[in-house]
């Protein structure tokens, strides 16, 4: 094994990342919602010996991003929770990586703590949480706490030109970043060793191992500690998607991974830069965020090229297919150079987004992870271990409140 | 003799995150790891039983401000225990017990929904409506809710998580690849709700589940409880599980869901119960009397006593008689985290001193005696009659019953006594059905439509 493997997960997200995916001869849309869809697919990445999967969700319906939803009726327009999709998959998988969506915004970072804990007892470890912000007034209004106002498209274009957003979008990752903090403090409030069952004393718990977490801020206070002991990685792995400084910053202040996307043209080098400036002005301390580079993936299969594949696509949604990753449509091959130039670019990982979610699974796994492990960058089989450990990060995360 | 004999509803919990749970025993294992969680889901399935139930507690018990390091602390979140379950069953029902209080609607028809997805068809939801500024803390919503408004937030919370789960159709999802359509119709999911503690409106993301609707169990005795279950629920948790007052609430139940224009049939009473078996009858109640006598130490009993009178009581001796001050109701609570299930305080405090005073019995003694929901002590086939009898008798529809050993108590249970109700024909030997609904007799809610019809609307 090289000394710098590679990592690489797959972020899924209904029938595919292409709108059209669900039409494709191999996709399973009526069975979307049920365990057996979502079981097969995270065991083919676990064939793929992947480091994790990532499960996409959103507290409203799947469609164009910054759109309120339109009346489409040609599109996968539902989704199941993307936590309880990780857990009821944990107990049938032994090693691969489970890190569902949970948003942030309109949710109990208590909740949200003991549900990415448990998910890591129930996988033995296998636990992360990409955080996710919700900023639409539609989303707000399901809730109906909160009023937000949807930034016009002129507004977004102009924040992603000058690299400044409106206040409201400072505050949400403000709070966002206040909610992560909460909920790593809950991890943390069980010591490892609080519970002693000291039949002689009739004492369950050391209660001195048990710690308040006093969180305050002008968006909420949790008091904890949590009902859930210490998760069994500690920490589990958090995540999050960013595409501009300001989000890069909120994953420099709590995250383990960032999930980025590069263009193909420019590669990754400018990204990676100002994730690292990023990181320094929130002055982050520690182990460094790791970087991975988010690709849309078309793969060759046996039955037609990734381009030709694509195409169709393309003719079936009646429009070219854009995203916010870069589009990768070709052989193994051709992926597996493009992931060893970004690699060498200052990448630490990648999270590939299969186009149809069945047929480029299945390539990834079936050929992209040998064409990989031909090159000797890729793991043969799973070493024993949590999730952090596989992902090269510490796995013993000493606790924040522990004295001794 | 021609009414059919009742088939008794079986539900298993995993020891409870309290005093009963004997965690000091050499055979007790993890309250936390997954294992535990399995061993017993796949033992109650074993057994036929309809389902497995989570409770929940949302802050660690408090004493004078500091947690309890007696009994066992630590529970998961209910959701990802349940979903995790369902990988490992097939017919059980999983039903999670979760505020009202904590949650937003959306969020809660969500995960409900999602787990009866995941499940194909077994969720249940316990609504519990505990409430306090102490559990609050915990939540950024805060906690506080005047008691006279607990129901009505639970009331509308239900009804909303309704009125999101009843906006898919079950023909909603066409997914025909050929002609392009995935959506039967453009606003699948559309909801508006407007009530006095929610307006909420847009577009739920998970389409009709296969229940249509998860099933509803309440745990709650209050008159207000009671008259929210028999309008809304499909089943009660309820804590009576002796006869005179068992029967009574069943009675008063079921008149209630008639007078709410329900059929007596449509919610099950169920009351909670553990058991101790036995070579014999004697061997049992002592087996029990030893089991009592490690669950309730003096402290335990000082504190099981505090938070009815709420006073500070440690100066009293466990093994003398029951204090003789009066409770003061007005204190700040010196036990905190606990569901608080005495009405009167001043009533249940007579109580106990008229039990001491006839049976001679100190304040331990008292707390032995009189802190028990009623549990089945016997022989296995004395069991066995009990529960049916009990069931045969509208004591309940069932009992939703539990070990103090986790996670391996539940098996005597399911190799000795499930065997002989089998045989008395109480209880089924093969799953029928594939829903929690199908398991309880329940039909399933294919639509929105069909709930408005079958209530003649
Ligand atoms: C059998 C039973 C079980 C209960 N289990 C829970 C529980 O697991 N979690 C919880 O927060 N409250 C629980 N409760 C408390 C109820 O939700 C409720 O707060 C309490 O019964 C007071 O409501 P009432 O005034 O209608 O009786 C339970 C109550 C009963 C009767």
């Amino acid at each position: 094994m090289a000394s710098n493997p590679l990592h690489l997960g797959v972020a899924l997200d209904g029938a595919g990342w292409h709108p059209a995916a669900w039409r494709e001869p191999n996709s399973r849309p009526a069975e979307l919602f049920s365990p057996g869809y979502w079981t097969d697919l995270v065991a083919t990445a676990q064939r793929g010996l992947l480091d994790f999967v990532s499960i996409e969700d959103s507290l409203t319906l799947p469609g164009v991003p910054h759109a309120p939803s339109d009346d489409a009726v040609d599109r996968v327009r539902a989704r199941i929770d993307a936590n309880l999709i990780a857990a009821r998959v944990a107990p049938v998988t032994r090693h691969i990586g489970l890190i569902p969506t949970v948003t942030a915004t309109h949710t109990e970072p208590f909740h949200v703590s003991t549900a990415i804990g448990t998910l890591d007892y129930t996988s033995g470890g296998r636990a992360g949480w990409q955080v996710r912000v919700s900023g639409t007034a539609e989303e707000a209004a399901h809730f109906g706490r909160r009023a937000l106002h949807d930034l016009t498209p002129a507004e977004i274009a102009a924040a992603v030109a000058s690299g400044t957003f409106p206040d409201q979008v400072h505050e949400l990752f403000d709070e966002a970043a206040d909610a992560v903090e909460v909920v790593r403090r809950l991890w943390d409030s069980w010591e490892d060793d609080a519970e002693i069952r000291d039949v002689s004393t009739r004492r369950f718990i050391d209660r001195e191992k048990l710690h308040y977490v006093d969180f305050e801020s002008r968006f909420f206070s949790v008091r904890g500690p949590s009902i859930t002991p210490r998760p069994p990685q500690g920490q589990p792995v958090v995540t999050a998607l960013a595409h501009a400084p300001l989000i890069y910053e909120f994953a420099a202040r709590g995250a383990e991974l960032v999930f980025v996307t590069p263009g193909r043209a420019t590669g990754p080098r400018a990204i990676v830069d100002e994730v690292a400036a990023a990181a320094a002005r929130v002055g982050r301390t520690g182990e460094p965020l790791r970087v991975y580079a988010d690709l849309v993936v078309f793969l060759d299969t046996e039955e037609a090229t990734g381009p030709t594949r694509l195409a169709r696509l393309n003719e079936l949604a009646g429009a070219e297919f854009t995203s916010d990753a870069a589009i990768f449509a070709g052989s193994a091959d051709e992926l597996a150079d493009l992931l060893a130039a970004w690699s060498a670019d200052g990448i630490d990982g990648f999270r590939l987004r299969p186009g149809v979610a069945v047929d480029d699974l299945a390539a990834i796994a079936d050929r992209l992870v040998p064409a990989l492990q031909g090159r000797g960058v890729f793991r043969t089989g799973y070493p024993e271990g949590p999730l952090r450990a596989l992902l090269g990060l510490p796995s013993d995360v000493p606790n924040r409140y522990a004295t001794a | 003799m021609s009414t059919p004999r009742k088939q008794v509803i079986l539900g298993a919990y995993l020891g409870g995150v309290n005093h009963h749970t004997a965690w000091w025993h050499p055979e007790a294992g993890s309250q936390i790891d997954f294992s535990s969680f399995e061993h017993t889901a796949r033992t109650a399935e074993r057994g036929r039983f309809d389902f497995f139930f989570l409770a929940e507690g949302l802050i660690l018990r408090e004493r004078a401000g500091r947690v309890f390091d007696q009994d066992i602390i630590g529970r998961p979140d209910t959701f990802t225990v349940l979903a995790a379950i369902a990988a490992v069953t097939e017919h059980l029902g999983l039903a999670g017990t979760i505020n009202a209080t904590f949650n937003e609607p959306y969020e809660l028809a969500r995960r409900f929904a999602s787990l009866d997805h995941l499940s194909g068809g077994r969720a249940a939801w316990n609504v519990v409506t505990s409430f306090d500024a102490f559990t609050g803390q915990n939540f950024r919503r805060g906690g506080f809710l005047d008691p006279a408004d607990r129901y009505v937030r639970a009331e509308e919370t239900l009804n909303a998580v309704r009125a999101l789960w009843d906006s898919w159709d079950a023909e909603d999802v066409v997914a025909d690849k050929e002609s392009g359509r995935f959506l039967a119709r453009p606003d699948a999911g559309a909801f508006a709700f407007h009530g006095s503690q929610f307006d909420i409106s847009g577009r739920f993301t998970v389409p009709r589940s296969p229940q249509g609707r998860p099933v509803v169990l309440q745990a709650g005795v209050s008159p207000q409880g009671r008259a929210f279950a028999a309008a809304n629920a499909d089943a009660i948790f309820s804590p009576y599980g002796k006869l005179p007052e068992a029967a009574d609430f069943y009675r008063d139940i079921k008149a209630r869901a008639v007078a709410a224009g329900r059929a007596a049939g449509d919610i099950k009473i169920l009351p909670s119960a553990s058991f101790v078996l036995g070579d014999t009858e004697a061997d049992a109640i002592e087996k029990y009397h030893a089991i009592r006598n490690e669950q309730v130490t003096g402290q335990t009993a000082l504190i099981l006593l505090e938070q009815i009178w709420n006073r500070d009581l440690s100066g009293y001796d466990p093994e003398g008689p029951v204090p003789d001050i009066d409770p003061d109701p007005d204190a700040a609570p010196i036990i905190q985290g606990r569901a608080f299930l005495h009405q009167d305080r001043f009533a249940t405090v007579k109580r106990l001193r008229e039990v001491a005073e006839s049976k001679k019995l100190t304040l331990r003694e008292v707390v032995i005696d009189q802190f028990e929901r009623g549990p089945l002590i016997g022989t296995p086939a004395q069991v066995a009659e009990q529960i049916d009898s009990f069931v045969q008798n509208d004591g309940s529809d069932g009992f939703i019953v539990g070990s103090h050993l986790v996670p391996s108590g539940l098996d005597e249970f399911v190799d000795q006594v499930v065997p002989l109700l089998q045989d008395r024909g109480a209880l089924r030997t093969e799953y029928t059905g594939t829903t929690l609904r199908d398991n309880l007799g329940l039909p399933n809610v294919r639509s929105a439509t069909a709930v408005s019809n079958a209530k003649g609307l």
